[in-house]
């Protein structure tokens, strides 16, 4: 890929006590590239987030982003105080550089305007995840990183929330970090998955990461299937190492 | 009115104001029992300054100060848990603070003024240093408020958004230290939380937004101020728990309309 480097994790080790959290990973995203991170619970991927974010300090390893770059984030969950009554107009606010974009057109743009006066407390978990990339929207990002970014929003609002990043993602010509579960709606529009135990297991494009032995140990077969079904335009076969070779049958 | 009545509702209404909005901040932060400990190691503050022959007031302020910067610091290291770390500086600070104070027999020191608090006693100087702790608290609040609001609805969030989190956090902490330490002679070492935390939790019941919250906390602190001196008026009880338990009564009268009413604001 050509595009210039956004932000760029290299060789990152972390240990959390007696525990390995990472073990030399290394992950780079580029100017409108998309990146989808994948592993089983306790994997690591939340950790590597938040040391790309700059939030926890690595023991070795370095992360290097593009000079003033903008990220909006979007954390896995938002714990609001529930001693602290604020709407969703106040929570907008909040952001730093609020005002540069008007918070009216954000909400427009996530489709949430008619919950400007409402409670925080008050909306539901999909509106509550449109609220949060409205607040990443605010920082008129050039990197969006989500962690989960259809953790409890039912199976209809899923589809939709990921058809929305991909709108957003479009326009605003970001690159986007990501992890999710949800193979079946992200793997279509996703330029590189990093299958992560740890380690990085294997990566690459989703119909290659898909075939590959490493991940088929880790999330087996059915989980596997479902991936290629959604990723393969069945144009092309694969040989052994992944490689894409040209069409023999026909 | 005579003087000192005046004295007591000008200091007692200037401290409710400024206790008000920080104290949101306590309710939210969830740092009830860190404002706890810093008054009871300002009796320590006292006793230090007797014993060094200082200004008692500046003293008091020099040792909140001081205390503050300590918590925080133990604060970052994670192997004791935060709530213990405050229960044995709460206690013993307290317990030295009394120990020093029972040995200095050169001076006689009224403890329960300082326990409890007397309002009646308040003199001009006293209201100056909570006047000047005042404007310094509101000027400070007005500058940051959006970033110390932003720092508590959701700590990584202003982090990754540039926000200078560990900064904002501090100078937080050593408004409240100031406060605590201005106020003491006020409620007392052993009142002055509540004066902290039950306005901003009957405030709450009829807010929207932050700020409400905490003007709410200011007037609901005032009235239960002016509540509690008039009482203490009339029926001569002591001016500080007086105060206390004004406002203690203007919170379950808030619940109660409220669950009469069958829902809260949110």
């Amino acid at each position: 890929m050509n595009r210039p480097c956004l932000i760029e994790a290299s060789e990152i080790c972390l240990t959390f006590g007696q525990r390995q959290v990472l073990q030399h990973v290394s992950v780079k995203v580029h100017e409108g590239e998309v990146v989808t991170l994948i592993g089983p619970n306790g994997a690591g991927k939340t950790t590597l987030v938040r040391i790309m974010l700059g939030l926890l300090k690595p023991q070795t390893g370095r992360v290097q982003r593009r000079e003033g770059l903008r990220i909006g984030y979007m954390p896995q969950k938002l714990h609001i105080e529930p001693t602290l009554p604020i709407t969703v107009r106040r929570f907008l606010e909040l952001a730093r550089h609020a005002g540069k974009t008007p918070i009216a057109d954000v909400l427009e743009e996530v489709r949430i305007v008619h919950l400007l006066d409402q409670q925080m407390h008050a909306i539901s978990g999909g509106e509550m995840q449109r609220v949060l990339l409205a607040r990443a929207l605010t920082q008129s990002p050039q990197l969006l990183v989500l962690d989960e970014p259809a953790q409890g929003v039912d199976v209809s609002g899923q589809a939709e929330l990921y058809e929305l990043i991909n709108e957003i993602r479009t326009r605003h010509h970001c690159g986007v970090l990501m992890i999710s579960h949800d193979l079946h709606l992200v793997m279509a529009r996703t330029d590189e998955v990093i299958c992560l135990n740890k380690h990085i297991c294997c990566h690459g494009r989703p119909e290659h990461v898909s075939i590959d032995p490493s991940y088929l140990a880790l999330f087996g077969r059915k989980e596997a299937e479902s991936l290629a079904i959604y990723t393969h335009r069945h144009n092309h076969h694969h040989d052994l190492t992944g490689h894409v070779v040209e069409s023999r049958h026909d | 009115m005579t003087d000192f009545f005046v004295r007591a509702l000008a200091a007692g209404l200037l401290v409710a104001t400024v206790s008000g909005l920080l104290g949101s901040f306590v309710v939210w932060r969830r740092m009830s029992y860190f404002g706890d400990t810093l008054a009871h190691s300002s009796l320590l503050g006292v006793a230090l300054g007797i014993l060094l022959d200082m200004n008692l007031q500046l003293a008091v302020v020099v040792s909140a100060m001081l205390f503050a910067g300590v918590l925080l610091l133990l604060q970052r290291n994670k192997t004791i848990a935060t709530d213990t770390i405050l229960g044995i500086l709460s206690h013993s600070t307290l317990a030295f603070g009394l120990l020093i104070l029972a040995l200095s027999d050169t001076v006689q020191v009224n403890l329960s003024g300082y326990l409890f608090g007397d309002l009646l006693t308040v003199s001009t100087t006293d209201i100056l240093w909570i006047f000047a702790c005042g404007v310094l608290t509101s000027v400070v609040l007005a500058r940051f408020w959006i970033g110390f609001l932003a720092i508590t609805v959701h700590e990584e969030l202003a982090r990754v958004e540039g926000v200078a989190v560990e900064r904002l956090k501090a100078l937080l902490v050593m408004l409240i230290a100031l406060l605590i330490a201005v106020s003491m002679k006020v409620v007392g070492v052993l009142l002055i939380t509540a004066l902290l935390i039950i306005p901003p939790a009957a405030a709450r019941k009829l807010a929207h937004t932050p700020e409400q919250m905490a003007l709410g906390a200011s007037l609901i602190g005032c009235i239960a101020v002016s509540g509690g001196l008039l009482m203490s008026w009339e029926w001569d009880t002591p001016a500080g728990p007086s105060v206390v338990v004004t406002a203690c009564a203007v919170f379950l009268l808030v619940s109660l309309v409220q669950s009469l009413r069958g829902d809260g604001a949110q």
